[in-house]
């Protein structure tokens, strides 16, 4: 379709007022995460500083005595450990159910759905005062196994919800011919199902990584140590304080984005299959 | 070896998620219930006395509640009404052939795979007061003439929240719209092109109508979750100034886990969970009569 001269122009200004608004805040937190602090609280700014850093990545990835730079790595690799742990075995479970869900007739099998829906719809403020208390008094807190246990209460009904439409799509006739090759239904399941599905798995599993990696409310009220405290919590905590190393909250900040972006960049195909699939069709 | 009928078979796979979910959220959910029906103020000295609807009573009759319940309004439809709008037209444009297309769409879902936390202490440090790039921005643009305290004031720092969830979540409805139009019959738009209708026509008798669906589960998809909102307003202002920015989600947190008052702070996430379900009702009506279509 064609379209008129002024409009072409308009379009391709929006189009800019939308890459500047889009990357202009990132770009600011890069900058500055590699600014010195002097530059930083200069007034005016200086957009670009006179002298660049790279001082305060390293301090996180090095012993350097940097108590903050070493917390940020610690809660990072905390955020890896459970977010990885609540994305396999979401799979795993919710991915047996949802398709069991999707492919065998039984009874509540509807009510079924609608209360996996409901469970991670739910706000988590309303089921943690009791399980506060609880875990509390069972001296749970604090354990990224207890993390890992909590986060899945959204994130199995999540995986249910999504992927059982995408086992809607699979043809009767691969169930039917794999039962006549004499497959059992764990090989039928292995061999032909996780294949055919392979997408909306990756899909699937990319979102629920993204999920536990967002994850605020669990991880403060659950957490307090290294032990188990996440990154969100650690740049919470930090950017919650008085005096405050503007560059250090940049640094992690940028390196807490890192893993949804870089997932969110090189799966960006199977991220809009997996968002589209869950919420269009049923 | 007899082979187990269907239905043991699906209810075996079903099991651990069943367990492992209702599990951990089954107990809590009925305990929190209990709690708003008791008195469970730690100071107290009747705690744990049944003291049946009260809790609600005193909440329902609170104007605080009600401010807060205000703001949760406030805060999600304004929200979700940018969204909505900015994430068409984006869409729209992608949906065009402009050059440079590919790149928009890959730098438009950036904003939304930033952690909340991240994208709160981000625009914290950018709306800072003194060395924030917000008000060196506009200062050099002459469109400020001196430096603001965007976080403040109560109705500015409402604004500023909004913001700063218009950012990370507009891409979300960008990529769902997008989709949506990438399977619309190219064909119609053509016709209606050649039978001469413009392109606002177009868009109000072709488009809206054909989005709408999209745009209805995107409408409750998004209140379900903007009702919710807490890390933003915990991590950018903490309720504040003034309450100006103190939603439900955040009360009852408050409530609960600051000032100790187990009962209120069950009460305020009962409430929120009915209204959760409602929605929930809601979206699977629409994803009903969607089906039926």
């Amino acid at each position: 379709m064609r379209h008129s001269k002024t409009f072409t122009v308009m379009q391709y200004l929006f189009a800019a007022l939308i890459v500047f608004c889009t990357l202009s805040p990132f770009l600011w937190l890069f900058i500055s995460s590699i600014s010195y602090q002097k530059d930083l609280t200069a007034v005016p700014l200086r957009w670009i500083p006179k002298d660049i850093t790279f001082e305060r990545y390293a301090d996180v990835f090095v012993n350097s005595g940097n108590d903050l730079a070493y917390s940020f790595r610690i809660s990072m690799i905390n955020s890896f450990i459970v977010s990885a742990s609540v994305t396999l075995i979401a799979l795993v479970i919710g991915g047996l159910a949802a398709h069991a869900i999707a492919r065998f007739r039984f009874r509540f099998r509807q009510k079924l759905i609608y209360i996996f829906l409901f469970t991670y719809m739910i706000p988590s403020v309303v089921i943690v005062i009791p399980l506060y208390l609880l875990l509390n008094k069972a001296g749970l807190l604090d354990s990224k196994i207890t993390l890992v246990l909590l986060d899945l209460t959204f994130a199995i009904p999540f995986v249910i919800w999504i992927m059982q439409s995408y086992f809607r799509l699979l043809s009767k006739d691969f169930y039917e011919a794999a039962s006549i090759d004499g497959c059992s239904r764990f090989q039928m399941l292995l061999l032909i199902v996780v294949p055919l599905v392979r997408p909306g798995l990756i899909a699937t599993g990319i979102f629920t990584f993204l999920l536990a990696w967002d994850e605020f409310f669990f991880s403060l009220l659950f957490t307090s140590s290294l032990d188990a405290k996440t990154i969100s919590v650690a740049i919470a905590e930090f950017s919650g304080k008085n005096t405050v190393d503007y560059g250090m909250i940049s640094t992690g900040g940028v390196l807490a984005c890192l893993p949804p972006l870089i997932i969110a960049y090189a799966f960006q195909k199977f991220l809009v299959q997996g968002m589209t699939a869950g919420g269009v069709k049923e | 070896m007899k082979r187990m009928s269907d239905k043991t078979f699906a209810w075996l796979n079903i099991a651990p998620a069943i367990l492992l979910v209702f599990g951990i959220v089954l107990f809590p959910l009925i305990q929190t219930f209990l709690y708003s029906l008791q008195n469970m103020e730690l100071i107290s000295d009747n705690k744990g006395q049944f003291v049946g609807l009260q809790n609600y009573a005193e909440l329902l009759s609170d104007p605080d509640f009600w401010g807060s319940f205000g703001r949760t309004i406030y805060f999600s439809l304004a929200s979700i009404a940018m969204e909505l709008v900015l994430g068409l037209l984006i869409a729209l444009l992608l949906n065009e052939n402009i050059k440079g297309k590919t790149f928009l769409r890959t730098i438009i879902i950036l904003p939304w795979a930033v952690p909340t936390i991240v994208n709160a202490a981000m625009w914290k440090w950018i709306y800072h007061p003194e060395y924030g790039a917000l008000n060196a921005f506009l200062k050099q643009l002459h469109l400020i003439s001196s430096y603001q305290s965007w976080l403040s004031s109560p109705w500015l720092a409402m604004q500023m929240v909004i913001l700063a969830d218009v950012w990370k979540m507009t891409p979300f409805v960008v990529i769902f719209i997008l989709a949506s139009l990438q399977m619309a019959n190219k064909g119609v738009y053509e016709a209606a092109s050649i039978d001469g209708a413009g392109l606002v026509r177009r868009f109000f008798v072709l488009t809206l109508p054909y989005l709408k669906p999209t745009l209805l589960v995107l409408l409750v998809m998004r209140t379900m979750e903007s009702f919710k909102v807490f890390d933003l307003i915990y991590a950018l202002t903490q309720g504040g100034p003034a309450n100006g920015t103190m939603v439900l989600t955040y009360q009852a947190y408050l409530k609960a886990f600051a000032n100790l008052q187990y009962s209120q702070g069950a009460t305020i996430s009962y409430l929120i969970a009915m209204m959760i379900v409602l929605l929930t009702v809601m979206y699977v009506r629409i994803l009903k009569t969607e089906e039926e279509m």
